[in-house]
């Protein structure tokens, strides 16, 4: 039995239905989501209006075995206008299992501000007129941790200031560290008026096959603890990817005018690793522990013996956007950066890139001191300190229009060469070539994570690339196969684990059966229902816009031919025609 | 001789929880609906966890206000459970001062940790361990 708790924000209602005919169909997860999405939303919906949907959907591994940990989000995007989807960790997925339900998809919308709680097989919708406009997001998290109980059982999803005014970026956070980061979904919330959504329960799952089941939870138990596989992200964490990409040259610097930052050192992983790391925390039932919190030690000004001591979360992507994007080597002022957006709740790569291009765009004159209102410059950190808070309440015309994002702003100042979007989504954090770009262009939600093109880049570092047709086949099916680990629903990082034979192993001990080639159909099943759905919202890959910029920097020391990138996709066009047709 | 299963170093928790789902596992259940152990912040997860299980008291609080006679002491502290004796009443619930004693609401029980160490295994921080009593 699968439960979708539906809630409806506008007649302040909710119902359960057992929808196990979706999640026998479609897995879980994005599989799932996708089909209430389109069960749920019309095409033609305003992103911030009432007629916006949100799904939240876990899958059948999640509680049952380790690094299962993650939630997805489909929505509207109102970034891109197209189909939204992000994931996220913290305790949202298993507290969404554990209060009972496979899935809650939120409608409608509040004239009031509320917050509601989800458990104990009811919800509750509660007036959060007295939290929406607090400064912080942090603040707000500590108010209701205070206020629900439940602690250690349940996830505390809340929008900050940005969200509240709309920002196209702003994003979802969830235990303090964790977010639905891209694509918007804050800026749904806000228009929904949901400050937040508490989830808790503690339940008991029953298991088919308990001793088969044992044996491969502990399988995956010893690769994920004793074996190379999540090194990476259990040591240095992701943030490893600093000096990594820049000793190869593709880590994206100064709004891509290079692919090479020569003071990374201060930003990276390592740096951080040795002076500021002051604690690691892991998701619900995931031993990795891969969120690095640095130590950010502050004076007050003019009294002497007073600080403070500020834990923020670091992480690649993060680090990129708002380090080597904006010339930031000042390792405090990086972190303080950091700090901000996650007060505001903003997206931390598209709030990099927006101040990224608006910083080129001053540089050259397309926008003065007059619409700035503070002087951006590579490296000042204080300048873009103000310039996020002027985004998010939007003080002039020039910040309303950076409020919707890179796109929206360079088609009204120019600069649409170095606007750094692919299908009006902001780019991840890899100049590393052809299989990064065409992931960012042809990928479901643009994101690198789509179909990992950086990493195919990576293994032809030095060699000549296979034709484009090849790379795009490559592609696909790193993407189809991907859509299996967002449906059960698999933190990526776990990805060497959770291999086919692991995947198949860990359902049967579920009493779920398929095959190598069912579970494989499947994945190319949900992906072409994915497409369908945002070709359906407009995806048109006809009109993708390619910043020429990406011509014009080097990626991982080699420049990238136009003529490449188009045969890619025209094959990728028709491959899609074939697929859906 | 008989063991216990102690809080090491709370210090090094990291938060997963992989002891909650471990104790849960036991009974070939997913989730942590009949676990034993919890784990949560101090306030937000950036001050750190606190873990809290039954530490094995030599006279526990708990057998003494059982109406039923349910729990017993258990060789080496701490209690063992009479489910068919129990009424489900609650009391150990508030008796114990750390709040050690957890509650499976579907059978409508106790559930105290029986220090079998199952969980050790699982805690890849070395937080918690058995020890000699």
């Amino acid at each position: 039995m699968w439960n979708v708790l539906y809630i409806d924000l506008s007649r302040r209602d909710f119902w359960v239905e057992d929808r196990g005919d979706l999640f026998d169909r479609w897995l879980g997860g994005i599989g799932v989501a996708i089909q209430l999405f389109k069960e749920e939303v019309k095409p033609d919906a305003d992103p911030l209006g009432p007629d916006n949907v949100i799904v939240f959907a876990i899958g059948p591994l999640t509680c049952l075995y380790p690094m299962a940990s993650k939630t997805v989000a489909v929505f509207k995007s109102p970034l891109t206008g197209n189909l939204g989807e992000s994931h996220a960790g913290g305790r949202s997925a298993v507290a969404i299992r554990m209060a009972g339900y496979g899935a809650i998809v939120v409608k409608g919308a509040s004239d009031i501000p509320v917050y509601l709680t989800i458990g104990d097989g009811t919800v509750r919708f509660r007036d959060a007129s007295v939290l929406w406009g607090v400064r912080s997001t942090i603040t707000v998290g500590r108010i209701l941790r205070e206020r629900e109980g439940k602690r250690g059982l349940r996830t505390i999803m809340r929008i900050g200031r940005a969200g509240e005014n709309l920002v196209r970026y702003a994003c979802v956070i969830t235990e303090t560290y964790r977010h639905f980061g891209r694509l918007g979904l804050g800026a749904v919330f806000g228009s929904k008026k949901l400050k937040a959504i508490v989830v808790y329960g503690r339940e008991s799952i029953p298991v088919k096959n308990p001793v088969f089941y044992r044996r491969v939870y502990d399988d995956i138990y010893d690769l994920a603890v004793k074996s190379e596989l999540m090194k990476k992200y259990h040591d240095i964490g992701t943030s490893m990817n600093v000096n990594m990409l820049n000793t190869i040259k593709g880590l994206p610097t100064m709004n891509l005018r290079s692919s090479y930052f020569d003071k990374a050192e201060f930003i990276s992983g390592e740096y951080l690793a040795e002076t500021r790391l002051g604690r690691r925390i892991a998701c619900s039932h995931c031993p990795i522990a891969c969120i690095h919190l640095a130590a950010l030690r502050e004076p007050y000004k003019g009294e002497p013996y007073f600080y403070k001591t500020t834990y923020v979360s670091y992480d690649y992507e993060p680090i990129y956007a708002l380090g080597s994007m904006l010339g930031i080597s000042d390792t405090d002022g990086l972190l303080r950066l950091l700090d901000t957006v996650e007060i505001y709740g903003l997206d931390a790569m598209s709030t990099g890139v927006v101040l990224a291009w608006a910083t080129e765009a001053y540089e050259k004159g397309l926008v003065t001191i007059k619409d700035t209102l503070i002087e951006l410059r590579w490296g000042y950190v204080e300048g873009y300190l103000q310039a996020i808070r002027y985004i998010v309440d939007q003080v002039n015309q020039f910040y309303r229009d950076l409020s919707l994002g890179v796109d929206h702003a360079s088609r009204i100042y120019g600069g649409v060469d170095y606007a750094l979007a692919f299908g009006g989504n902001e780019m991840p954090g890899y100049s590393t070539g052809y299989g990064a770009y065409l992931t960012y262009l042809t990928g479901g939600r643009h994101s690198h994570l789509d179909s990992a093109g950086y990493s195919l880049d990576e293994k032809l570092l030095g060699k000549q690339y296979p034709p484009p047709e090849q790379l795009i086949d490559m592609l696909l099916a790193e993407e189809t196969w991907r859509q299996i680990l967002s449906s059960l629903v698999i933190c990526f990082f776990a990805r060497g684990i959770y291999t086919v034979d692991k995947v198949i192993e860990a359902l049967k001990a579920l009493g779920v059966d398929y095959s190598r080639e069912s579970l494989t159909d499947l994945g190319f099943d949900i992906y072409k229902e994915k497409y369908r759905v945002k070709m359906g919202l407009g995806f048109d890959l006809d009109s993708l816009r390619i910043p020429r910029r990406i011509f014009e920097t080097e990626s991982c020391s080699r420049m990238l031919d136009e003529s490449y990138i188009n045969a890619a996709l025209e094959y990728f066009k028709a491959k899609i025609r074939g697929m859906l047709s | 001789m008989a063991r216990r299963l102690a809080v090491l170093d709370a210090e090094r928790c990291v938060g997963c929880q992989m002891c909650m789902f471990a104790c849960s596992r036991r009974f070939s259940l997913g989730g942590y609906g009949r676990s034993a152990i919890h784990v949560r912040s101090v306030g937000g997860v950036e001050k750190g966890f606190t873990v809290i299980v039954c530490r094995a008291c030599i006279d526990p609080l708990c057998a003494k206000v059982c109406p039923t006679n349910a729990l017993r002491r258990r060789v080496g502290g701490g209690v063992l459970l009479d489910p068919s004796k129990c009424i489900g009443c609650g009391r150990c619930v508030d008796a114990c001062t750390i709040g050690a004693v957890f509650w499976d609401e579907e059978k409508n029980k106790p559930v105290i940790c029986v220090h079998c160490g199952y969980c050790v295994r699982y805690c890849p921080y070395n937080v918690i361990g058995l020890e000699e009593v």
